[in-house]
Order: C-alpha cells, then structure tokens, then sequence
C-alpha cells in the first residue's frame, strides 16, 4: 500500500507539470548550466557570472526596465540529452532567451528558435553560419564565430612571424575537443592554410580522453609544429597545458581560444608561463558594475560565488553574457513599448545591440570590452580581438585589439549558410521584418 | 483471486501457443494499450510527452534490442551505442537521399543496415563466449564510433561533424523537426515500439526463441538436440541489431533532432545493457521496467523540488538524483537480483493466491 501511494504521488508530480506559476510581472531568463560533469570547471564560473549580473541588476535597478528578472538554471551536464530536456522543461514558462552554453545543444535548438520565437544567444560559440542574420533571424552569436577567431590567431601568428607571406611552409598544430564545438573551425584554418602555404595538423582529443592527452602530445613532439592552437573546453585545458610543458612545448607559441579560464593556466603551475589566449574583454574586478556585484550580491549572501572566481576570464565571459541578454531586453523592450517582453521583442532587442564605448560607461563596464554592433544581417559584428598572456598569475595583454580577417571569412561564412539551407530544403525564409536602427 | 487461471482451458493448439493465453493477461495489456494511446496523450502534458515518454520508449526499445541477444541467447555485447548509431546514420542517409519516401519505411529499413553489420560483428561468436564476446563487441562499438565521427560522407561533410534531422511528414503532419509536436512524435515513437514489441514477443515465444534460449543454457547441449549454432546465434545478432537499430533512428529522428558522434559512445552501450540487467534478463516487460527505472526515474526525480517548490540549485539535485538513482538500483538488485520482472513475476504469483497465501 505504501508503494502505491508513494507510485501515485511520483505520477501526480509527473503529471502536474505546471509547477509554480511564473509570477506575472517577471522576465524569465533560463540558463542552462552545467556544475556537474567534467566540464564543470569551466561551466561553473560561466554560470555563475550570468547569474550574478543578473541578480545585481535585480538588486540595484529592480530588474530591467522595471521588470524583475527570473533567473532558473537547468543542469545539462554539457549533454545534449539532458539540454533537450531542459529545453522541454522551460519552454512552456515563456522564457525569452536561450542561452545553451553548448554548441552541440546549440545546433539542437536551432530549428526550434523560430517555430517558439524565442531568440538563441550562443555568445562566441554555435553555429558559425548563424552570424548571417537573413538566414538565422533567430539565431545570435556576438562578438565573433569561431571562424573569425582562429582567422584572428593565424592572424596573430603571421604578426609574429613578421608577415602573412612568412606562414609559407610553418607548420601550425590545431588540438580540438572532438565534438561539433571543436570541429568547427576546422574548414577555416584548413581554407587559410591553402591560402597562406601552412600546413595544418590535427590533433584530435576526445571528450573520454580529455584527460589522457598523452598520445597526442607524443604526435606534437614527433610533428614538432611551430604554433599550436587549442580549442578546449573543461578539462581538457589544464591537461593540455600540462602535457606541454611535460613535451617541453613552447609556452609563447601555444595559443587558445577564449575560453581558458584562470584556473586552467594555473594548475600548470610556473611552467604555463607565456601561454596565450584569445579574448575580446578584459579580465578583473576593476570595473563599477563588477563592484556592485560585490557589494549587492556576494557580499549579501545572494550567490554561492566563491571569492577569487570573480574577475577570471570565464566569469567575466559569463557577465558579458548577461550583459548582452539585458541589453537586448532593454532594446526589446524600448521597441516594443512594453514592459514585459516576449521572446519576439528580445530577438528585435538583440538585432538592435549598439555596445559603442559611452554605453559600456553608462553600463558600468567602460573599458571593459570591444565595441560591438549588431544588425538584421549581421547577427555576430565580428569585433575585435586581442592576445592576452599568462604570466604566471594573472592575464597580460599582449597585443592591440585587431579585427578578425573579415574579408576572408565573411564570404566562407555566407557560403555555409547557403550550405545550410541547401542540406535543410524546407528552412523557412525570414519573415521577421527588420527595425530601423534608432 | 484475481490472476487465477482456473477454468480457462485450452482446446487447440493456437490457443496454447498465443501470447497472452490468460483473459487477465488480455485485459491487463489492453488497459495498458489503452493508456498509452489513448490516455497518456490525453493528459500528459507537452514535457511529459516530449521528455518523459519518448526517451523512455526509445531506451524501452533499443533494451528490447539487447535483450533478445543478452538476455535471450546469451549472447554478452558492448556494441549497442554503435549499432543504434548505424541505424541512425542509415535514416539520416536514405531521407536525404529519398526525400519523397516517407520517413516511417527508412526508419525500418535503417533497422535492416544495422542487422546486417551486427551479424558481422556477430560473427566472432561463433567461436568466442562471455567476456571474450564483450571485447569483440567493444571493438565494433569503438570502430563505429570512429567511423561516426571521422568518415565524413556519413554526415554529409557538415562542418560541426553533427547530422541534423529534416522536417518530415506522415499525412502532412510534421513528425520530424522543429514543428512536430510532442503528441505526433509519440505517437509515432509508441506505435513502432508496439509493433516491434510485438514482433520480438512472437519471436522469443515461438521456435526462434527457444532455440536461441537452448543456445543460452549450454550450448553444447543445444547442438546435441539438433540446434544448429552458427545460423541462431546469427539470428540474434540480426535480430537484436535490428530492434537496436530502429531505437537509434527514432532517437535521433523523433526525440533528439540532431547528433553528434558522442550520443553514440560507449556509455550509451553501457546505459542499455543495464537497462536489459536491472529490467530482468531474458524479458521484455523488464526491458521497459528497466528502460523506466534508468531513464524515467531521474527526469522524475528532477522535477519533484521543482514542483514542490524547494528552493534547491540545479546542480544540487543532479548530484541528489545520482545518489538516489545508485541507492535505488543497489537497493533493487538486492531485493531481486534477476531484476524488476522477477519482482513482477513475484506479484503475480502473490495476486495469484490472495487472500489465501500458503
């Protein structure tokens, strides 16, 4: 008898899915996150960034244009399956953002963005062809594809090396997670190498063998190329660094993506000393609106953030993050003239985003990242990037914001996205009609 | 009292060799039958049909796969993720190829590609047993994972190595894709699991099965009465590889919408082969019973603090519900180490009896 009931009382919460009602005057931003699983290190700060600035402005301004917002993270796991379940679980409560976290998720949601008009903000990673907005009204991933930033990497490498024309015969080594995230710049640096006379070598790492990278770096110290690029994520970073330092792998000539975080580089201790990454913000606390988090949200108790994570570039990346989603409700709802906007506004909000330096200012961020502008076609702005090294304790910067080699990479882009619509024969034409820029 | 076969007789032999041969066993699989088609969707909201009942029947599936080679014959394999993949790819391969067929007739023939590669792959059970098998099979399970994610003509050259499921239509509604509805995708989903349910019934009731059960017990034995080994062990394979074939296809076409090679690592494998233990080996309600117990219970799991209104971080209660789901299957294999269909099994015996127990 106690069986039975404890069985009905599980169907009766499996059946009565609607569960607390949304209160009515609350904006629902659903974060997918994932603090568990190998990839936790790095998803932990990410979240927790997102999470926080959107708490401060909770705090501070009383939500977004008055409007609270509702803050609900889901666990993925970095997993599609349990992304797409998240993705159930949250679309009945009228959310007005995705932001998945995960390019496999990512690619997961695409189709699904227009037919729930409700906007994918996948910051920096996804699907590279999404920048193209004609095709992907939908679909957003500002300040830059993964195109642009390896384009942006060999860019860097030809600066050191004293000209493009001086890439002719180097050897550049591109270490990957192998999932869609780390595959898809591949066709780039490939394109590139055709261009420019490198050849490029592949160095694959599973997400099982994130880890035990050893066999790979044995291949690095056999193939002996002159710069590697990385394209981590979890930890598969302070593998990476660690193995090569064991291979004796020089430190100035390995750079990543942005998405190593401060930890990463740490655990390697003194010898990833010189490492570069990519990065498009700055890192640190030094900035009025990181100081009201401080001051409104962690030193209130209100987030588990623990201190030092703050300031690292992952957090940071996570506050960007935030930011970006309430700049593009704020534009929602400044065209819409509502205060509660749906997922259609946002999408306008996001079309609408002018980041020029007097409103990072006016954000409390000045300083803090590159301008960035988005469009109806351009849903990405392919803006500006910089090298920032490691010295041991902290990020340095090591180059001028440049921007990415558009001129290159915009036309390949295009062309995926054709590709796209060419593999998937009934993806709708956009019928979202575009707002004058204001 | 009220699973008493007293009175029932049997007067020709289809009577005897028909599936449910008990009224009750009539009665209880068409109030079940009834449920799933007609009250589930009925009641159960869009999350519960899209993320609940899908997966489950999927995983339900591809556990009856295993089963009829695990359970049925055997036969040990790892090989599950890779061959559920196999029919996936195929799917994705032949509706691109031949948009115009409906997706239902490609979603059994990927079945059939994957039958034919398990019975490669099942070829070294000819000669190799037990643990011997689970590596062969492991090897197959890696190779075509390697396959999935390196032989780009199986995902068209797509830059992020993933396949995407196209919109398709069963009498013009969307069964694939962002504009089928959960409804659709489950009725699909749960009229090819009963079909094939079905299928595999016949099978492990009829001629088939008991050969391949024979083969289970001693195989020497087997042999000795007449079974000849090569051609049943290959039957399950195919037959097996089959099942688990169409249970990727369905994965990727009507619950995930798109993959990438890792949904088909080796922990998917491992995943089904538990199912297929903890559900009962060598039965086919305990393919779904285990397929609830690993896939349902976390989802439900998950969404009792949510719905009790708990104020608990995601990340809290996934933690919980791993802890919980290993507890309960230590707990279940404790209890009943043949699994949840002995336990079944057990209640009826005991609905058998009551009141009156001896």
């Amino acid at each position: 008898m106690r069986y039975l009931v404890a069985i009905v009382a599980m169907l009766g919460i499996l059946f009565g899915v609607a569960p607390a009602a949304q209160a009515e005057d609350t904006l629902n931003v659903p974060v997918f996150s994932y603090r568990t699983g190998p990839f936790s290190g790095s998803g932990i700060p990410f979240a927790d960034g997102i999470r926080d600035y959107l708490t401060m402005l909770n705090q501070r301004d009383g939500g977004i244009g008055g409007a609270k917002v509702l803050v609900e993270e889901c666990e993925t796991g970095y997993d599609t399956k349990k992304g797409i379940e998240c993705y159930e679980a949250v679309k009945a409560k009228n959310p007005l953002v995705y932001t998945p976290l995960s390019t496999g998720i990512t690619l997961a949601l695409i189709p699904h963005a227009a037919v729930d008009k409700v906007p994918v903000l996948s910051m920096a990673y996804g699907l590279t062809a999404s920048a193209i907005g004609d095709t992907f009204p939908w679909i957003f991933n500002p300040p830059d594809t993964y195109w642009d930033t390896n384009s942006a990497i060999v860019q860097y490498i030809a600066g050191q090396e004293g000209g493009l024309d001086k890439l002719k015969g180097k050897t550049i080594g591109f270490m990957y997670l192998d999932a869609p995230y780390g595959k898809e710049p591949i066709p780039l640096l490939e394109q590139l190498g055709k261009t420019y006379g490198y050849t490029l070598k592949l160095y694959p790492v599973a997400a099982t063998e994130m880890q035990n990278q050893s066999s790979q770096w044995l291949n690095v110290r056999r193939d002996k190329p002159d710069w590697m690029i990385l394209a981590g994520w979890g930890a598969m970073h302070p593998t990476a660094l660690k193995e090569a330092a064991k291979v004796n792998y020089p430190m100035d000539h390995f750079i990543a993506n942005y998405w190593v975080n401060d930890e990463d580089a740490r655990s390697a201790g003194d010898q990833a000393k010189g490492f570069k990454e990519l990065a498009w913000h700055a890192v640190g606390t030094g900035f009025p609106a990181f100081q009201d988090i401080q001051r409104l949200v962690i030193d209130k108790g209100l987030s588990k953030t623990p201190a030092g994570e703050p300031g690292t570039v992952l957090y940071n990346h996570g506050v960007y993050n935030a930011m970006l989603i309430a700049e593009a409700v704020r534009g929602g709802q400044k065209l819409s003239g509502k205060k509660m906007v749906t997922g259609e506004d946002v999408r306008r909000g996001f079309e609408a985003i002018d980041l020029t330096a007097d409103r990072f200012k006016e954000l409390g961020l000045a300083g803090f990242a590159e301008p960035l502008k988005l469009s109806c076609a351009d849903h990405n702005g392919h803006g500006r990037l910089f090298v920032q090294s490691w010295d041991g304790a902290k990020w340095v910067r090591v180059s001028e914001p440049a921007k990415p080699m558009t001129d290159v990479v915009q036309p390949l882009i295009e062309a995926a996205a054709k590709d796209y619509l060419e593999k998937n024969t009934a993806w709708p034409k956009r019928t979202e009609a575009c707002d004058k820029p204001s | 009292m009220f699973y008493r076969e007293a009175g029932q007789f049997k007067t020709s032999y289809a009577a005897d060799m028909a599936i449910f041969p008990l009224l009750q066993d009539r009665i209880g699989i068409g109030v079940i039958l009834f449920l799933a088609f007609v009250g589930i969707p009925a009641f159960g909201g869009s999350f519960f049909l899209g993320a609940v009942m899908v997966p489950f029947l999927v995983f339900a599936l591809a556990t009856v796969g295993l089963n009829l080679l695990t359970g049925y014959t055997g036969l040990l394999s790892l090989g599950t993720g890779g061959l559920m993949g196999v029919g996936a790819y195929t799917c994705y391969k032949l509706t691109i190829w031949f948009p115009e067929v409906n997706l239902i007739v490609w979603l059994f023939a990927s079945g059939l590609s994957s039958a034919a590669l398990g019975v490669l792959f099942g070829l070294p059970s000819l000669r190799i047993k037990g643990f011997y098998l689970v590596v062969a099979t492991l090897a197959a399970q890696f190779f075509l994972q390697w396959c999935f994610s390196r032989v780009g003509w199986l995902y068209n050259y797509n830059v992020s190595g993933a396949i995407e499921v196209p919109v398709r239509t069963l009498l013009s509604i969307p069964i694939t894709g962002p504009n089928a509805t959960p409804v659709a995708r489950y009725y699909v989903v749960l009229s090819i699991v009963a079909v094939l349910t079905l299928l595999a019934s016949n099978l492990v009731h009829g001629r088939v099965g008991r050969a391949w059960m024979a083969v289970r017990d001693m195989d020497i034995a087997a042999e000795l009465i007449g079974i000849r080994l090569m051609p049943t062990k290959l039957l399950a394979f195919s037959m097996s590889s089959f099942v688990c074939g169409v249970a990727g296809a369905l994965m990727v076409f009507l619950w995930y919408g798109s993959a990438e090679p890792d949904v088909f690592s080796i922990d998917l494998s491992f995943i089904i082969l538990f199912m297929v233990i903890i559900g009962g080996q060598g039965s086919l309600i305990g393919s779904f019973l285990g397929a609830a117990l690993i896939q349902v219970l976390p989802v439900a799991l998950r969404a009792i603090p949510a719905a009790l209104g708990a104020p608990i971080a995601a990340a809290t209660v996934e933690h919980i519900t791993f802890m919980v789901l290993g507890a309960l299957i230590i707990l279940f294999l404790i209890v009943e180490p043949l699994g949840l269909a002995r336990l079944w099994q057990t209640a009826k015996q005991k609905l058998r009896v009551w009141p009156f127990p001896y």
